[in-house]
């Protein structure tokens, strides 16, 4: 089997002009889908029987925290993939997907909490889909932190390649040992957004805004990866005439 | 190959036994300021006892540390252990071993004075020694790893927390469950058996990312 394709794909010059005719695009589509998605959110879908128009920050929240636990699944496996062949590009993706995998854990839970504030009456409960969203929230800091705290670029992609590869595992029993906590200690909690009986205007309201944050992200997420190829490769000839040396 | 190595880290731990009991005070300390801070009511330290020795114990372990890699990563020995042995995995093995017998276990003998000082039934106090000696053995493993990615760093007691904390979670989780399900007198097998696969799933995966933990720091 020819492998070249593969090769290429590792290759940040590569990597660095399709992103450069990829990332327009992106922007274009996803900003026309996020203002598609807060239109119908916002204005022309219908307000929830019981919540009311409360339930308009869930199309926000639920892609946020969608978004969050998808990206540090990529994370981990660029990271596994950097560490295991040592492609230095799968490194760069995994460094330049945490932050803003923090940032989208952050944001589903400050939509939550201002959700659960009128919903719940209180602006935290220690449910577990909230605590393992905390936890997950510690996972991708974590990460950074040890990544930062190598001098050595090269150095800490393997450190935090590490982290990334164990967290993952820990992941899903972290999730189900505090689901098991919580049913232990409070009972069944809390309404599930239920799929099946949503309104259609809700549903397409939602999946635009699914589609734009997600796409979005990875749009940021791309955005940083250039920048770190850019200061990670400066001395490069392409670099060089890249940023008109 | 791995009793030598083991007897070699016990032979390093018993040359300095005043680090071994820092641990140990610090577990109790740290127990004893729950009933000046919350309440010296008996009836509400039972229930929150449990919780309180489970977070000591975990920052005990968390704490020592330390000494499975530092000394040996500075006067270099731990680089020619890793090169001179043939064995990177028993060399991490062997710390991990010696970590717990030094700390984890004097924690587990120590708990039932702690217990009956936090008013915990004594039916429970079985519960809290099985628990802690399963979780203890986990604490070192996993601490392992985050122990061999920061040990060349400066600042690396601050982040070694924010690594293995989270991570710690599921024993914590487990562990004070089954000692106040066993202080209510109800079983706590199941919490018992999810903790001693985790410490199998953990005894099998661990070390390895352990070696490859270390072998970043050494390089």
């Amino acid at each position: 089997m020819n492998w070249q394709w593969f090769h290429r794909l590792s290759s940040p010059k590569w990597f660095y002009q399709i992103s450069g005719t990829l990332l327009p695009w992106m922007w274009g589509i996803s900003f026309v889908l996020l203002a598609f998605g807060l239109y119908q959110g916002l204005y022309n879908s219908v307000a929830d029987y019981q919540q009311g128009n409360t339930v308009r920050i869930m199309y926000v929240h639920v892609p946020t925290a969608i978004g969050s636990m998808m990206f540090y699944t990529m994370m981990a496996v660029a990271a596994a993939i950097g560490y295991i062949w040592r492609i230095k590009l799968a490194h760069m993706a995994a460094i330049s997907i945490a932050p803003i995998g923090a940032a989208l854990t952050f944001l589903a839970l400050v939509t939550g909490s201002l959700w659960g504030s009128p919903m719940w009456g209180t602006w935290w409960v220690w449910d577990a889909r909230l605590t393992s969203e905390l936890i997950l929230l510690f996972l991708y800091l974590g990460f950074i932190s040890l990544h930062s705290a190598f001098e050595d670029r090269e150095l800490g992609d393997r450190a935090a390649g590490v982290l990334a590869m164990v967290g993952v595992v820990n992941v899903p029993i972290i999730h189900y040992s505090v689901q098991w906590w919580n049913t232990l200690h409070q009972g069944a909690t809390i309404s599930k957004f239920e799929k099946p009986s949503m309104d259609p205007s809700m549903l397409l309201a939602f999946m635009l805004m699914l589609f734009a944050i997600l796409l979005i992200s990875g749009a940021l997420v791309m955005y940083r990866m250039r920048n770190e190829i850019l200061s990670r490769e400066h001395s490069k000839s392409w670099v060089k005439e890249v940023i008109g040396l | 190959m791995l009793v030598r190595l083991l007897q070699r880290e016990l032979l390093r731990h018993w040359r300095c036994r005043q680090d071994l009991l820092n641990p140990i005070l610090f577990f109790v300390l740290t127990v004893t300021l729950f009933p000046l801070a919350v309440s010296p009511d008996g009836e509400m330290l039972g229930q929150i006892g449990s919780g309180i020795i489970w977070v000591a114990a975990l920052l005990a372990a968390m704490l020592s540390l330390e000494s499975m890699y530092r000394d040996d990563y500075h006067d270099g020995t731990l680089e020619l252990l890793l090169l001179q042995s043939g064995s990177p995995y028993q060399v991490v093995l062997a710390k991990i071993i010696s970590h717990w017998l030094t700390t984890g276990l004097p924690l587990v003998v120590i708990s039932p004075l702690l217990a009956v000082m936090m008013q915990i039934p004594t039916t429970a106090i079985t519960a809290l020694m099985l628990t802690l000696l399963i979780g203890t053995a986990v604490l070192s493993l996993i601490g392992s790893v985050g122990m061999g990615l920061t040990v060349g760093l400066r600042q690396g007691g601050v982040l070694l927390s924010l690594l293995v904390l989270p991570l710690y979670i599921p024993i914590l989780i487990f562990g004070s469950s089954a000692v106040s399900a066993a202080s209510m007198n109800f079983d706590y097998t199941g919490q018992l058996a999810f903790m001693g696969a985790y410490f199998l799933g953990a005894l099998s995966l661990v070390p390895l990312a352990s070696v490859a933990a270390i072998k970043v720091s050494i390089r």
